[in-house]
């Protein structure tokens, strides 16, 4: 489907681009005024953004299936209640199918191009084999954690009727703790233990930070478990949650 | 003269219409205000913690951003309050709406203005003014005549580029018939990297912002001046000179209303 708008997929691409670029030189300002404070090597640093620019379908937050939400004001959702199908599971894999696709589309441009660019702005090569698989991992359970956490604001939009306020409330927090403004190693180190046990930082931080190899072995540990307790803890939250809203709810509209 | 005063009624008419839509649900008003309050403050809260562990960027320091961030969020909500109705412009002239609004008797820049008046912004707008009031305390700037002068300016200039930029994406609608992403770095793109002195960006980005798209004449070269780095009085009025950007953007549309080819069904 993203390829039947050529124009607005290139369109994000080259957005997409000059955002990250604006991005590593606003850094490359503070790396000149005071290299020393820097938290993270600068390649490091420019795989992080690139990266983020690349796989951003996969988790921006507030990529959300407008296609629930509005099933859920219109009242268009009655039609996916009749099914016999549980409507958690199948709006979850429409999620997941959704995000993987356009990051699909996006990503190997973005890639390709941020692959020339001269070191250390451009996209470095993996710090070893195992980073890069443990990458692949951690890439795809920072996606099922994000759209879980999808999920429980299109359940709570049941209770809401109307969710765009809901929606940007946890849009402005997920960004900001999982990464997306400023990688969390920038925060101060207090502030950064308590961010990395929250279920934000499971989402983009592990994967992209894992790449350059700017986590040690036992922290990589610690944030893949961290990862598959949210995963559980946040989707039997939803189910629970998803259960309770499909006996309470009432359709309106005809 | 008449028709100009009837013309603000109405505006005023479609905004309390639009208040009123939205009272319908409160809980997601208040959760939406909170929100808006939420996303700008976030981005705030890094530039603070970024000034935490760097304690300048390319010579400027923490206040002096502050200052510059607080004008250009404070520019940039007055513009999307009142010019926001274009953002979802793409959706009106796809659905042919627009249609609609041409048969009336009434100008149509005031009726898109007027179809979409977004009060959650309010929550933006609020944290803009607190931003700003602090920024403007903590500068450490001594405000004589010529120094608020020069801040008014910088308000006005980048609200009306900010607005300029709202028309263009809106106008370009009429010929893509969809909202093209990639103005999102010159409006939002713009507020976001606008948090600190274009400057720090390098060169091509000064030369670009100054002679393209005019965002360092109502933001660095004032800036410049406030901080008193420079004494010349003639980039206390660059700001005003930021202005002319509107006039292409007007040209744009008033070319792209006339052109339009109703496509709804």
């Amino acid at each position: 489907m993203g390829l039947q708008y050529r124009a607005a997929a290139l369109a994000g691409i080259v957005t997409q681009f000059a955002w990250g670029f604006l991005e590593i030189l606003m850094f490359r300002a503070f790396y000149r005024a005071d290299a020393s404070a820097f938290p993270m090597d600068f390649s490091a640093l420019s795989s992080y953004i690139w990266l983020q620019q690349s796989f951003l379908a996969l988790f921006a937050a507030w990529m959300m299936e407008n296609d629930i939400m509005d099933s859920i004001v219109t009242g268009n959702i009655s039609y996916e209640l009749c099914r016999p199908i549980s409507i958690y599971n199948m709006w979850y894999t429409r999620s997941i199918a959704n995000r993987l696709a356009r990051a699909f589309l996006r990503c190997f441009p973005i890639l390709a191009v941020a692959v020339f660019i001269p070191n250390p702005y451009g996209i470095a090569a993996p710090a070893s084999l195992l980073h890069f698989l443990l990458f692949l991992i951690t890439l795809i359970l920072g996606l099922a954690v994000t759209v879980s956490f999808c999920m429980l604001i299109y359940v709570l939009a049941f209770f809401t009727v109307s969710a765009q306020g809901l929606r940007i409330v946890f849009t402005s927090v997920v960004e900001f703790f999982t990464g997306g403004l400023i990688p969390l190693p920038f925060f101060p180190e207090k502030m950064q233990r308590v961010m990395e046990l929250l279920p934000f930082a499971s989402m983009q931080n592990v994967a992209l930070r894992i790449y350059s190899g700017s986590m040690g072995g036992y922290e990589m540990k610690k944030a893949v478990i961290i990862q598959v307790f949210w995963l559980v803890a946040v989707t039997a939250a939803g189910k629970l949650l998803c259960h309770v809203a499909e006996k309470r709810i009432v359709v309106q509209g005809g | 003269m008449n028709k100009k005063k009837s013309s603000i009624k109405l505006y005023i008419h479609y905004i309390s219409i639009n208040i009123r839509c939205m009272m319908q649900y409160k809980s997601s008003f208040f959760l939406n205000v909170t929100g808006q309050f939420l996303v700008s403050f976030t981005v705030f809260l890094s530039m603070f913690f970024m000034f935490k562990r760097f304690s300048s960027v390319e010579g400027f320091t923490y206040s002096e951003v502050l200052l510059c961030f607080s004008t250009i969020l404070l520019d940039f909500s007055l513009a999307e309050m009142f010019a926001r109705g274009f953002d979802s412009f793409s959706v009106m002239v796809r659905g042919g709406d627009f249609d609609r609004i041409l048969v009336r008797p009434r100008g149509e820049i005031m009726q898109v203005l007027g179809s979409k008046f977004e009060l959650t912004r309010i929550g933006r707008m609020l944290q803009a003014i607190m931003m700003f009031i602090y920024g403007i305390m903590a500068s450490g700037i001594t405000w004589n005549f010529s120094g608020i002068l020069t801040i008014v300016f910088m308000i006005i200039g980048g609200t009306v580029v900010f607005s300029a930029l709202f028309l263009i994406y809106a106008s370009i609608c009429f010929f893509t018939l969809d909202g093209l992403e990639f103005m999102n770095i010159f409006t939002d793109g713009a507020k976001e990297f606008g948090q600190y002195p274009t400057a720090i960006y390098g060169k091509k980005i000064l030369l670009f912002t100054t002679f393209v798209i005019p965002y360092s004449l109502f933001q660095y070269y004032p800036l410049l001046f406030l901080t008193g780095r420079s004494g010349n009085i003639l980039l206390m009025f660059l700001p005003l000179g930021a202005c002319w950007f509107i006039i292409p953007a007007l040209m744009l549309w008033k070319f792209g209303v006339r052109h339009y080819k109703s496509s709804g069904s």
